[in-house]
């Protein structure tokens, strides 16, 4: 208890002269200590303030989560570290970002020990900003935080971090849990394009073996895409992992049957096809995917209606795209209409629609400002992109690795002067 | 809008019938020839050698319910395999006809026996020809053996091994006419097998001989890679070939085909993948292809009207003559494919020049009722063949004109978008190689 009590007046008085790194040294030492005395920290917790010895603060609290803790102690604990991840110190706390992370996910495992998933979801968001060195960067905590939005529903914050772009990851595993957290919370929003773009992320990624979290978010993927594009197409991009391209479509055969029914744009034929395998939709949790895949159907077949007809009765309509009666096809046209999915006026003194095109003339001032704006983030990333090569083109591991490929060749095939400069 | 029909209403209907349905009442009321039933005997008499008993055959298994016509076939067929020598070919065309035509077309087992003792001999009398030539190593007999023993199995109706002799006389040519030769003779043992792929490869082999061919020979050669065309169902690239065929073909290739099914393969293959101005120059101003349309006018007919847009004859002429074309041994699988894509030619054509149409008059241009038309006209506008919308109400098709403006700045947002997908995706990836690749680095070291 000594030892802690020396530790405790040391981080007080390191912290409050401002010298953190030698605090941080003293505390590198300490943590056998602090691990045996673990069940006994958590009052020595309120002699420290959060804000001013979050380094110190976050030792102790590291070693109180270490260990095996019971359910009512980690209802105790839920509040104070979610307090220390509010009011903590950037600067301190990045100098020990492991037990960071580690604090954070004992937080994490705790809030979902007690089913209360919505507590960690602000604290969580909070950590993750803190930790982050850039937006670009993804931490281990981006995916515990979209797995807590997911659980407590909160799809609203989860969209909050899915909207940065990410390009550094220290963990590739982190990378497919966040991608197909964020694709199912995009699904949740149905924010369709954004979802694909997430779960492609997944599927494409470079894998050297075939992994769980890769096949369930093909399925996804299938799934979202006939909903967005009303197709889907099995070749995958040639950028794909070998592993990926092999495997992928064995593990997901029902998916692809339903795409492939999808393809007739028969809507008997697709439910067959969902009949015949509801219960495996059912066990991945897909099912209300599914169904929404089924309207899905009826909405693209009224929209090519749009394109063949300027004018088509209602009836007509139910008809062709198999609905069974005049007023449900009403139903649909106007929600689609309302949805900005097709530009159409219904008639309903003669049951007449008549498709219009596109209102949209490109003059408008929000336009202009679009594009000009489209053309800005472009320009950016072209930067970035020049940036990148040049990066690589000097990155000494690079070099190594294409020096030794090119010896394999005749020296004379990479001459790439001119010969005139030869003189 | 509406004021403009009005006034010019009358005008109008009269273009609009003139494209369609007038202007054709004297040639509608002349008898279209060949709407009646296929003279067999006439068709036969255009062919020799095995192609007329296939033939014979093929039209008895497809008329199986008209029994006068399957008879007439099967008799012809009985009387020339009678010339021949092909004993297995016989045997199954008594059990087709399985005594329907009186004892004089029974079962002639002494003829068969007769053959078959005669092709046995003949066969051994070949094989130690060809003995004698192999120990004496004479180049030019070795081919000479095995051409006669090509000659021999496909006389016998065994296709298989005539093939594979013709084709082993290739190592003994010494000369480019006997490769020439051999290619004829493989191309026609393979036509029969319906083996077109090897077809097309002898044809091709044979127009690469180094000396001039006769105009015959490039004619028979232009039909054989026609068919080959026909079958793989490039009708565009079969249409070419017939067109090309020389008038020089006359009757020298009744062994395969007739110079009238020149004229009607070409003319069906053109009809269903030229456009306009192809149709003119290739077909219509062709003269030497009207050698051949000469011979069959009803073809020359809807060619015609096809071309000065009048569809409901044409359509009437395809009507016509499409249950003899089913009878076509060759064609029969394709006609449906080609009729649709004529009549989709047509629709095409027809609503091209127009702003708008009017279903009521195009429906009756083609002789069709409207709801089918719309759904004709629906399909071909999904497919994108025809820019137009359909005014289901009013029962009119107006011309759709995209708008070059908003479709690019659409495609440009578009293209954009998918740009910034691409290169995040793309730089997520390139740090996720990097990251392993890092990985690896570290652990080596």
């Amino acid at each position: 208890m000594d030892a802690v009590q020396a530790l405790v007046a040391n981080i007080q008085g390191l912290s409050s002269a401002g010298d953190i790194s030698h605090l941080h040294v003293v505390l590198k030492q300490a943590p056998d200590s602090l691990y045996a005395e673990s069940t006994r920290l958590l009052p020595v917790l309120d002699q420290l303030d959060p804000s001013k010895h979050s380094l110190g603060y976050l030792y102790i609290l590291e070693a109180c989560t270490s260990g095996s803790i019971s359910k009512e102690q980690g209802s105790a604990l839920v509040l104070p570290i979610a307090t220390f991840i509010n009011s903590c110190d950037t600067e301190q706390i990045r100098l020990a970002p492991d037990k960071f992370l580690s604090v954070c996910k004992r937080f994490k495992d705790q809030v979902m020990v007690l089913e209360e998933p919505l507590r960690g979801v602000a604290p969580m968001l909070t950590a993750i900003r803190k930790i982050q060195t850039s937006s670009e960067h993804l931490t281990s905590l981006h995916p515990e935080f979209l797995l807590l939005c997911l659980l407590s529903k909160c799809y609203k914050a989860g969209l909050s971090i899915l909207g940065d772009d990410i390009f550094e990851v220290d963990q590739p595993r982190d990378l497919f849990l966040y991608c197909y957290y964020g694709g199912m919370i995009c699904i949740g929003q149905k924010r369709f394009q954004k979802a694909l773009e997430l779960l492609h992320n997944v599927v494409t990624a470079p894998m050297t073996v075939i992994n769980a979290i890769a096949v369930e978010a093909y399925k996804k993927y299938i799934l979202a895409s006939l909903i967005h594009h009303g197709q889907f197409s099995t070749s995958l991009p040639k950028y794909t992992s070998s592993v990926a391209q092999r495997n992928l479509k064995n593990f997901c055969q029902p998916y692809i049957e339903l795409a492939n029914s999808y393809s007739t744009g028969k809507i008997e034929e697709l439910e067959t096809c969902v009949q015949k395998y509801k219960e495996k939709f059912e066990n991945d949790n897909n099912l209300g995917l599914v169904k929404q895949v089924i309207s899905s159907m009826y909405k693209r077949n009224i929209q090519r209606l749009t394109q063949t007809y300027l004018t088509l009765s209602l009836q007509d309509i139910a008809n062709s795209v198999q609905l069974n009666s005049a007023k449900e096809a009403e139903m649909h046209v106007l929600q689609m209409i309302q949805d900005g999915e097709i530009f159409a006026t219904i008639n309903q003194k003669d049951g007449m629609v008549r498709f219009l095109e596109d209102p949209e003339q490109y003059k408008t001032c929000q336009m202009i400002e679009h594009i000009d704006s489209s053309i800005q983030r472009i320009m950016a990333l072209s930067r970035k992109l020049t940036a990148m090569d040049e990066n690589i083109s000097s990155d000494a591991l690079f070099l190594g690795k294409v020096g030794r490929e090119r010896q394999r060749f005749d020296f004379d095939d990479f001459d790439t002067v001119p010969q005139k400069f030869n003189i | 809008m509406e004021g403009d029909d009005e006034t010019s209403g009358p005008m109008i209907d009269d273009e609009i019938y003139a494209n369609g349905v007038g202007g054709d009442d004297e040639k509608r009321s002349r008898p279209i020839i060949s709407s009646e039933q296929l003279d067999v005997e006439a068709y036969a008499s255009l062919y020799s050698g095995r192609t007329k008993i296939m033939r014979l055959i093929f039209i008895a298994n497809k008329s199986k319910s008209n029994q006068a016509m399957e008879l007439e076939a099967l008799r012809m067929a009985y009387d020339e395999i009678k010339k021949g020598e092909n004993t297995q070919l016989f045997r199954d065309v008594v059990q087709m006809i399985g005594g329907r035509l009186g004892p004089d077309y029974a079962m002639d087992l002494a003829w068969c026996e007769m053959v078959d003792r005669r092709a046995d001999q003949k066969k051994e009398k070949l094989e130690n020809e060809l003995n004698a030539y192999r120990t004496n190593l004479i180049k030019e007999s070795i081919r000479m053996g095995y051409n006669d023993f090509g000659d021999f199995y496909y006389a016998h109706g065994q296709l298989g091994d005539a093939f594979k002799n013709y084709v082993r006389t290739r190592d003994y040519c010494t000369t480019a006419k006997h490769i020439v030769h051999m290619c004829m003779s493989s191309i026609l043992v393979s036509i029969e097998m319906s083996q077109f792929a090897h077809v097309s490869s002898y044809v091709s082999k044979a127009e690469q001989s180094p000396e001039a061919l006769d105009p015959v020979t490039v004619a028979k050669l232009r039909c054989a890679a026609g068919l080959a065309h026909l079958e793989a169902k490039k009708y565009k690239l079969a249409a070419r070939k017939f067109l090309e065929t020389g008038h020089e073909l006359g009757n020298h290739y009744n062994e395969v085909i007739a110079p009238q099914d020149v004229a009607t393969y070409g003319g069906l293959c053109a009809l269903a993948s030229f456009d306009r101005m192809e149709l003119k120059n290739k077909v219509i101003d062709n003269l030497n292809f009207r050698n051949f349309l000469e011979l069959v006018p009803e073809v020359r007919e809807l060619i015609n009207d096809f071309y000065s847009s009048h569809y409901a004859s044409c359509l009437d002429y395809l009507g016509n003559l499409k249950a003899n074309l089913l009878l076509d041994i060759h064609l029969h699988d394709h006609l449906e494919t080609l009729y649709g894509q004529i009549r989709h030619k047509a629709l095409i054509q027809y609503t091209h020049p127009f702003v708008s149409v009017d279903l009521h008059m195009m429906a009756s241009a083609f002789k069709t009722d409207v709801s089918g038309l719309e759904k004709e006209l629906e399909a071909l506008i999904t497919d994108n063949q025809v820019q137009a919308r359909i005014d289901s109400h009013n029962k009119i098709l107006y011309a759709r004109h995209a708008d070059q403006r908003n479709a690019t700045f659409q495609r440009v947002l578009q293209t954009g978008d998918e740009f910034d997908r691409d290169v995040k995706s793309m730089l997520l990836r390139v740090n996720l190689i990097k990251h392993e690749y890092n990985l690896k680095g570290s652990r080596k070291s």
